[in-house]
């Protein structure tokens, strides 16, 4: 299987792939592609194993059935300045150093803060008891288990799968139905970004554009 | 959004917990080897290699898996992905990147294919109903008490009291071994979910230019500039097919234009979005027409060298200034004009089309008028032209081509005496054995019922049926019975049969629908992904599809269940063997064998690629489908051909007509600008030399496909359809032919009733009265596919009084048909876990609704006289106009207010219940093929 450190296939991605380390690893939404297939929700699920009642990542719509539809998929933006870092009382979320913001559920006390400071709504509070198997509060990790041995037992239970670990992106991302959700390195991820721009011009043609500017 | 202060920027130097691997005191280049994403480590990291972490005190090993490539089993976009398998459980979807289709993309759908083996809703052991208890059984029990049961009715009734539902969900091999077997059985009733989705459109499309597929490609979109998508919410029905049109969008700038009754999902990526009245296509095509031929737009070329009976449809379009098109379809004038133009300026466009163009009772009108506007275009035979139609199921391109249909033995052969003799010989068998099976050569040759009507088979009196006995069983195998509209009619069908098989991985609304104490069996299949063979998706591709694991608990691949009832039924010989000899693999007895081995599947393959020349499934053989999947990776995505490698210069899939073995399939059919060797052909010579009006039908001089020995029309090679020695073929080939001829495309379909020339007619339960008369529906029909078939005898009747709001119906993302998989995997059902009612703000307002409210929808009556009605919860939405309302067509379990859910066998009751919308959408069926209406009804509504 070829590898990339983007979740475009390196058919689509433009320039030499592999060129260098990943630096920081991103997620990036493209509004204009995001079609609100629920592929990616439901390949968090699958992936990780995640419970009913557990969204780490899910797609949003706004202005439904009127011109200027749009969808969002929301995951973990997994923020370089996070607010739910900053806010957490007894450090249970941490930075890796690639950048990717996890949750030790052994700390975490289930207080709910970083949900009040997040501004997507991404960390999870379970339904089951602190003791169930995601315990106290459960988000997005980039498919990237969690401050456990990696692929041990004890960090699938609770954080679900290490696809990072394994020299793969996350899940969501590389199933993304229309390429809309992008994962991958900072820099790498800024490419495709800047291509489709680019492509795209100015004026994007959604429908209400000679509507709007007759 | 949110703001809030943050004090530091939240890196932290360590944690507690962080394994010393991972240890971000670490320095860099270790980190990153351990996360595995180090340059040298990326690179040569395979989905074999087992690679070592070094933890804390530890080692691990990355998981190892076998791996199976294997192809998404719901829609017929045709995705790939990887399932991985440890110790025989299915464990884990990887996306299978390199896959041309895809590129490794998934809907939810396909998201969750794993769900569908591991559910714990799957059908465990056959069950049957008795005492109106559901009771555990053994296969033994069940197949022996069926077949008896089969037996006697076949002895009391003859043959055609037995239809068979057979399924767009087999595979190729499945669909085309059902077939054989209905034939063995001695009945042309058996009948598939095409009829119900797109055989309007394999009617249309054949008539038109010989072929009734798809012509061009979802990938091939790349190439369009302008995407017309009429009646399909690409979005929902066809997520991944929107990586190809948003990319053609993005690139090409290409213009997308939506238009459809909703401001769907789809529409909110067009450029424009028209809103037309549902059912009223023709008059929209047609106003486009209208405004092409007075601005000169049109291919001249093509319409003088490649078509016949173009002044048939100028008298027609003649008809249709703005001013009518605007009154007709209320798409406003300046719209029209905009639309016209855009498809003019923007060559080569593509027509894509769905369900909302094809359930009519002039579907097959409609589907006609899209090819006209693209013939009229000069959009025909080029990349990024063509009509997109996208189809279903996942093989219901398949299934249909491999005539699991009632009017049609496998490759659209009919059931003419010649066509049976043509599968006789294929299938090494004596033909005048085939005929003793059936009641006589009457019905031998006679259509037989439809998925869409063959309840009234069971209901009404033998002298109105174009048989003379009821039907007394039905076998569903892989279809729903909620998708078929008159379902109040459907249940008391249900009730009437005396023996009712339910052949399924889940417990369907079919088998809890009918009210009844017993003489009910559900048997448990086998998912698509517990089973091997080939599939075709929407654009024609063949591709084969592994067995992701064994079947679960009880459940049986539907191949092993046939070969059973066959070997019951005792033709299991006679039956497994063909001129070329006998399949392989297929073990002295069936009973109780879960699955047969890849070699019986690579048999029945060759088979159809014996019997299959018409459309030239004839090349397409088990070691060349299972190379390309090897070497998906060299196919190029715009053009789907190989570069390089053993399968160089071959097209994806090998899309038929792949003539031989060394033919790399046709891409885009109609392409004369390419040698037939290379996937070139003209349009299909099917309907002789000379029209009834005198004209040829051959294509000009000049018009051939390159390097052809003729330049210009010809005539079908002789035989060209039953020599089984390939010696026709081979020599077509040699000297530039296409073994079909080069003809005409038709706007002038003489033979088709009533509507030679594609017509505007209005719906029977028309919104607009005042419009019926000078566009009113059809004669009625006494012996339509063995059903009276009723148009204007009920479309006399002043409908809209009663009911005044147009119903439509269509899908949902997470679901498709009648759900009864997909509403047994919670990974879906908690995206949607409610059947619902579209209703905008005004309607709901004026009738004192509001959003969440529960709500009656009332239809007009049946046959019986019978009003029906359903209770759903009112969404309010701007998506559709105030004038309708719309349905998800997926759900079952709820009926006219009330739960079925006690009726399920315990433990069984799917994640999501729902009303079914064909409860109460209206009669009405095509004049061609039997497709049932349900885009355009009436209906009144009530807060409940
Ligand atoms: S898979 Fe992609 S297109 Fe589908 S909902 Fe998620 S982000 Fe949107
Ligand atoms: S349902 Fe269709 S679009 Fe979705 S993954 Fe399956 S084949 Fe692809």
């Amino acid at each position: 299987m070829a590898k990339t450190q983007v979740t475009i296939p390196f058919r689509e991605a433009g320039g030499p792939q592999l060129k260098h380390a990943p630096a920081r690893l991103k997620f990036y939404v493209d509004v204009k592609r995001c079609i609100e297939c629920g592929g990616c929700e439901v390949a968090c699920k699958n992936e990780n194993n995640i419970p009913p009642g557990i969204a780490r990542i899910r797609v949003v719509t706004i202005n439904e059935g009127e011109p200027g539809e749009t969808n969002v998929a929301v995951p973990c933006m997994h923020c370089s300045k996070a607010p739910c870092v900053a806010v957490c009382p007894v450090d249970a979320l941490f930075h890796r150093p690639d950048g990717i913001v996890h949750v030790n559920k052994e700390t975490c006390i289930g207080c709910g803060y970083c949900l009040y400071a997040c501004p997507f709504g991404a960390p999870q509070f379970p339904e089951s008891s602190p003791f169930g198997a995601r315990g106290v509060m459960d988000k997005c990790t980039y498919c990237a288990g969690g401050p456990e041995v990696p692929f041990s037992e004890r960090e699938r239970r609770l954080y679900g799968s290490n696809r990072i670990a394994e020299g793969k992106l996350p899940m969501c991302a590389s199933v993304c139905a229309t390429k809309a959700l992008v994962a991958g390195d900072a820099e790498e991820v800024a490419n495709v970004v800047r291509q489709r721009m680019a492509a795209r011009g100015s004026g994007g043609g959604a429908w209400g554009w000679e509507t709007a500017y007759r | 959004m949110k703001l809030i202060r943050i004090q530091s920027n939240g890196a932290r130097e360590s944690s507690p917990g962080w394994p010393a691997a991972l240890n971000p005191r670490l320095d860099r280049r270790s980190f990153l080897r351990a996360a595995g994403l180090g340059v040298g480590l990326a690179a040569a990291a395979g989905p074999s290699l087992v690679r070592e972490v070094e933890a804390a005190e530890e080692k691990v090993e990355v998981p190892q898996f076998e791996q199976h490539k294997t192809i998404c089993g719901n829609c017929a976009v045709g995705c790939g992905f990887i399932g991985e398998v440890q110790d025989g459980v299915w464990v884990a979807q990887e996306p299978w990147f390199e896959h041309p289709i895809n590129l490794g993309s998934l809907c939810s759908k396909g998201a969750a294919a794993r769900e569908h083996v591991i559910s714990e809703k799957r059908l465990r052991y056959p069950m049957k109903l008795e005492g109106g208890q559901w009771k555990r059984i053994s296969w033994d029990q069940a197949m022996s008490e069926i077949v008896a049961k089969l037996q006697a009715i076949r002895e009391k009734y003859g043959p055609d009291a037995l239809m068979i539902l057979g399924s767009a969900h087999h595979t190729n091999e499945t669909a085309y071994a059902l077939r054989k077997f209905a034939a063995f059985w001695g009945s042309n009733n058996i009948d598939h979910q095409a009829r119900i989705c797109h055989s309007t459109t394999v009617a249309g499309l054949a008539n038109v230019w010989g072929y009734g597929a798809m012509t061009n490609s979802m990938n091939d979109i790349r190439n369009s500039r302008s995407i017309l998508i009429i009646g399909e919410n690409v979005c929902t029905s066809h997520p991944i097919a929107m990586q190809h049109i948003l990319t053609a969008k993005e690139v090409n700038r290409a213009q997308v234009i939506v238009v459809d009754p909703r401001f769907s999902k789809t529409a909110a990526f067009a450029n424009q979005f028209v809103r037309i009245r549902s059912g009223t296509d023709v008059a929209f095509i047609y106003g486009l027409i209208y405004l092409i031929l007075k601005n000169g737009w049109e291919d001249k070329k093509m319409l003088t060298e490649r078509t016949y009976g173009f002044e048939y449809l100028v008298e027609e379009v003649a008809k249709f200034d703005p001013d009518t098109v605007e009154d007709i379809t209320g798409v406003p004038k300046r719209e029209l004009e905009r639309v016209a133009k855009t498809l003019a300026d923007n060559r080569p466009g593509t027509v894509i089309w769905a369900m909302g163009g094809t359930q009519h009772t002039n579907g097959t009108s409609i589907t006609r008028s899209y090819c006209a506007l693209q013939l009229v275009l000069g959009n025909m035979g080029v990349p990024g032209g063509g009509t997109n139609v996208f189809r279903g199921h996942d093989n219901v391109q398949g299934a249909t081509d491999l005539g699991v249909l009632s009017n049609t033995l496998p490759g659209y052969y009919g059931l003419g005496a010649g066509a049976w003799k043509h599968w006789a010989n294929v299938w090494g068998v004596d033909y005048e054995w085939l005929k003793s099976r059936f009641k006589d050569e009457k019905m031998m040759q006679k259509v037989g019922f439809t998925v869409a009507r063959w309840y009234e088979g069971v209901l009404l009196d033998p002298k109105e049926l174009g048989q003379d006995v009821n039907i007394h069983a039905a076998i569903y195998w892989g279809h729903s019975s909620n998708c078929q509209s008159q379902m109040d009619r459907v249940k008391r069908a249900l009730e009437k049969v005396d023996l009712l098989v339910d052949i399924d991985p889940f417990v369907t609304t079919t088998a809890i629908l009918p009210d009844r104490q017993d003489g009910v069996y559900i048997l448990p299949a086998a998912t698509v992904y517990e089973q091997w063979g080939t599939v075709t998706n929407s654009n024609r591709d063949i591709q084969w599809r592994n067995r992701i694991v064994s079947p679960v608990w009880e459940a049986r691949t539907d191949l092993a269940i046939l070969l059973e009832l066959a070997e019951r039924l005792g033709f299991k010989d006679d039956f497994t063997k063909n001129a070329r000899g006998s399949w392989k693999g297929v073990p002295k007895s069936l009973k109780g064998v879960k699955e047969l081995p890849e070699e019986t599947i690579a048999s029945i393959i060759g088979e159809w690629n014996l019997g299959m020349r018409t459309i030239g499934m004839t090349g397409q053989t088990y070691e060349r489908l299972k190379r390309q999947q090897e070497w998906a990776h060299v196919f190029d995505v715009k053009t789907k051909k190989a570069v390089g490698g053993p399968v160089d210069g071959e097209q994806w899939g090998l899309p038929w007509p792949c003539w031989t073995e060394k033919h790399p399939g046709t891409h885009i059919l109609y392409r004369i600008d390419i040698p037939v060797s290379e996937g070139g052909m003209g349009f299909r010579a099917r309907w002789g030399t000379t029209a009834p009006d005198g004209q040829t039908l051959l294509a000009a001089e000049g018009s051939a496909p390159v390097g052809s020995s003729i330049n210009g029309g010809y005539p079908e090679l002789p035989d060209w359809k039953t020599d089984l020695t390939g010696k026709v073929f081979e020599e077509a080939l040699a000297k530039g032919l296409a073994p079909y001829g080069n003809g005409r495309a038709r706007f002038n379909a003489w033979n088709i009733p009533e509507d030679p020339v594609p017509r505007h007619r209005e719906p029977i339960h028309s919104p607009r009265p005042d419009l019926v008369e000078k566009w009113p529906t059809y004669e009625d029909v006494k012996d339509h596919f063995r059903v009276p078939t009723l148009y204007k005898s009920i479309q006399k009747a002043d409908w809209v009084k009663e009911y005044p709001i147009i119903l439509s119906s269509g899908r949902q993302v997470e679901f498709e048909g009648g759900g009864n998989s997909e509403r047994a995997c919670w990974w879906l059902v908690e995206l949607q876990p409610e059947m619902y009612v579209e209703i905008h703000p005004k309607l709901a307002h004026d009738h004192g609704i509001k959003h969440g409210d529960w709500v009656w929808i009332e239809s007009p009556e049946d046959l019986d006289g019978r009003p029906s009605r359903i209770k759903v919860r009112a969404k309010v939405t701007k998506r559709v106009s105030p004038d309708m309302v719309y349905l998800p067509f997926h759900w079952g379990g709820v009926f006219e207010g009330k739960s079925l859910a006690h009726k399920y066998p315990a433990g069984y009751v799917p994640y999501g219940l729902g009303e079914s919308a064909n409860t109460v959408t209206n009669y009405g069926y095509d004049r061609v093929t039997q497709m049932q209406e349900t885009k355009t009804g009436l209906c009144r509504i009530r807060k409940a």
